[in-house]
């Protein structure tokens, strides 16, 4: 692109670059401010600090319920992850494949987790739950499976958009080359499809991961003492104390998901996901 | 032998037929071409013989199988697209090579059928390429090598030349023409180029409104049209209203033409316009009609003319420059036209395709 060099267009690159800036500043500005903090030696907030160390570190990992915390997050973001693809990859190849009735009730249902308050859904699947148990006799809230089942709903809509928008955006004529070429439908998307998809299927992934990961208002209702998750657990903590742990906790979160980010680059490059 | 054969093939979506009654053979190593404007059937009947359209009813047999109900991984057909439709993230040997690893062919097998068939499209040395890394005509090229590379009973071609420029279509369309006869495969392309259906094709098969028109050479559909339709989808054609008369037809105008292709059936003359011949004086012989030049364009090769004949109809003629001399045309000017009895064919008056008695034609 030209840039213009008069006066109106000067100001405009110069408006343009703030705006910019200070959106990009508004994002980073939080994130920046709770990794500084997790650095600070006094428990009390203040500013400015009265020196600076790693003492919060040491607390977090002191802390079980961090590190447990930790584990079963990440156990049911995975987990969550698995079972919201196993629904969203075969309903994204029939919505985008097949016109039948009722089609655009399947994809409403399939987008209302997006809709729906969490704390509705996470309400309402505790109740469900329960009444699951009292039927079964199988223990299902308080469990990673029961989280993750939980989360899976939050994950679907995700995957849904992003890829029937992959397979939308895919020239039908490749398929059917395949298949005129002696390809079994199985065989044609597992050689043709899924690998042109692929991008897709990672970002729906990477997005799933990242809401189980973060949510708070499902797992309130689904968590039980001594199986809980971070967010959960820094919620608790933030009840009684308000020290720099839950700081430092956080830098940690975010790694997490930064590293989730930086092995999809890696993978597939972020700029083709999303 | 017949390599295809449909037999009574339809096909309806609601109560419109798309492929209305069709029957057509392509024979063993011939190259047909099923002609149409857009939405009069042609790639519907493509897509009914790979197998991706169900028939309504009817039969498709590719070498003497019924295949009708067989889905296409089952068919044995080799299809190229408009579109190349090459798989984005193979090399262009593993897609030419993917119809031989379907029918688990022997490693070293496929190597050389793979190197074979790139040969034959001379794109010897591109086989670690990225179709993405290929120019259009190349990418086309690795599409014709995919589709032949597993010796079909038959090569669909659905409008493979649409999407390259007017150079390359020519050379492609040469090449394929090549390759179709080298390794004698019978073929199937759709297309709604005339040119290019005539200058490819064994046997056009000119389809409209779902049905078809007429089957028959170039050469046959050109000379003698089943319709006005096809008289006017296969080269540039007058027409002009008649009706019969002994040893010819009378004009609307009142004019009397002598034919040799006089039938009582035709409500219309067509005359081409290069059987129009123009000259400044009159000279002896039939069908000779007084006219004025309404405009001229010099092409090089020919001249464009239009003419009115006093009585009042309108000719297009296409003059050789060669025997025109040095004549220059030019609007206004008195001349001359005759019409070859021969050349004056008769046909039948309706300007629509024909369709079926049995039901109404359907508005599209």
């Amino acid at each position: 692109m030209v840039w213009g060099s008069g006066f109106r267009e000067r100001l405009g690159r110069f408006a343009f670059r703030t705006a910019a800036a200070l959106g990009l500043g508004l994002v980073l500005l939080p994130l920046v401010l709770v990794a500084w903090l997790s650095f600070f030696s006094n428990e009390i907030l203040s500013l400015p600090p009265e020196g600076y160390s790693l003492r919060w570190y040491g607390a977090a990992l002191a802390q079980p319920q961090f590190i447990g915390g930790l584990w079963t997050s990440a156990a049911v973001a995975l987990l969550a992850t698995a079972v919201g693809l196993l629904v969203t990859l075969p309903a994204s190849f029939v919505l985008t494949r097949r016109a039948f009735p009722g089609r655009e009730a399947v994809v409403q249902l399939l987008m209302s987790p997006l809709v729906v308050p969490a704390i509705v859904i996470g309400s309402a699947l505790y109740m469900a739950f329960v009444e699951f148990e009292v039927m079964t006799e199988m223990p299902l809230t308080g469990s990673v499976a029961g989280l993750a089942l939980g989360h899976a709903l939050l994950t679907i809509p995700w995957g849904l958009r992003l890829l029937t928008a992959n397979l939308a955006g895919l020239n039908p004529a490749i398929e059917e080359a395949a298949l005129s070429l002696g390809a079994r439908p199985v065989v044609a998307v597992a050689k043709v499809t899924l690998p042109l998809i692929w991008p897709g299927v990672v970002a729906a992934a990477l997005f799933s991961f990242v809401v189980s990961f973060g949510n708070l208002e499902v797992s309130l209702f689904l968590v039980a003492p001594g199986q809980t998750t971070l967010p959960i657990a820094i919620l608790q903590y933030l009840q009684w104390k308000i020290d720099p742990t839950i700081a430092a906790v956080s830098v940690v979160q975010i790694l997490v998901v930064a590293a989730g980010l930086l092995l999809t680059d890696r993978l597939v490059g972020l700029g083709r996901v999303v | 032998m017949t390599a295809v054969r449909l037999d009574r093939l339809t096909k309806l979506y609601g109560a419109t037929a798309a492929v209305d009654d069709v029957t057509l053979e392509a024979r063993e190593g011939e190259l047909l071409v099923l002609l149409g404007p857009s939405g009069c059937g042609k790639t519907t009947t493509l897509r009914l013989v790979a197998g991706f359209v169900e028939a309504t009813s009817g039969t498709i047999r590719l070498g003497g199988r019924d295949v009708t109900r067989e889905p296409p991984y089952r068919r044995s057909i080799g299809l190229v697209f408009q579109n190349y439709a090459l798989f984005p993230h193979l090399t262009v040997f593993e897609n030419v090579a993917f119809g031989l690893r379907r029918r688990r062919v022997a490693e070293a097998e496929i190597g050389a059928r793979v190197r074979r068939a790139l040969g034959l499209v001379r794109l010897d040395g591109f086989e670690g390429r990225l179709p993405r890394q290929l120019s259009g005509g190349q990418q086309q090229r690795v599409a014709i090598a995919r589709a032949v590379v597993i010796e079909p009973d038959v090569l669909l071609l659905d409008e493979p030349l649409s999407n390259l420029d007017a150079k390359l279509r020519h050379d492609v369309r040469l090449e394929l023409r090549r390759l179709q006869k080298a390794l004698s495969i019978t073929a199937i392309m759709v297309t709604h180029d005339q040119d290019e259906a005539m200058a490819v094709g064994d046997r056009l098969a000119v389809m409209g409104s779902g049905r078809i028109q007429q089957v028959g050479t170039p050469a046959e559909l050109y000379r003698s049209p089943a319709n006005r339709f096809v008289a006017s989808f296969v080269g540039r054609a007058n027409f002009l209203d008649a009706s019969p008369a002994p040893g010819g037809f009378v004009l609307a105008s009142g004019l009397a033409l002598a034919s040799e292709h006089a039938s009582a059936s035709a409500g219309t003359v067509m005359i081409r316009p290069e059987a129009v011949e123009v000259a400044a004086e009159p000279r002896p012989g039939p069908n000779q009609f007084p006219a004025t030049v309404d405009a001229a364009a010099f092409l090089g090769a020919s001249w464009d003319l239009e003419l009115a004949l006093d009585g009042g109809e309108r000719l297009m003629a296409t003059v050789p420059a060669a025997r025109a001399g040095t004549e220059d045309w030019s609007s206004g000017r008195r001349v001359f036209v005759r019409v070859d009895p021969a050349a004056a064919v008769g046909i039948p008056g309706s300007e629509r395709p024909a369709t079926p008695a049995h039901h109404e034609e359907t508005p599209r």
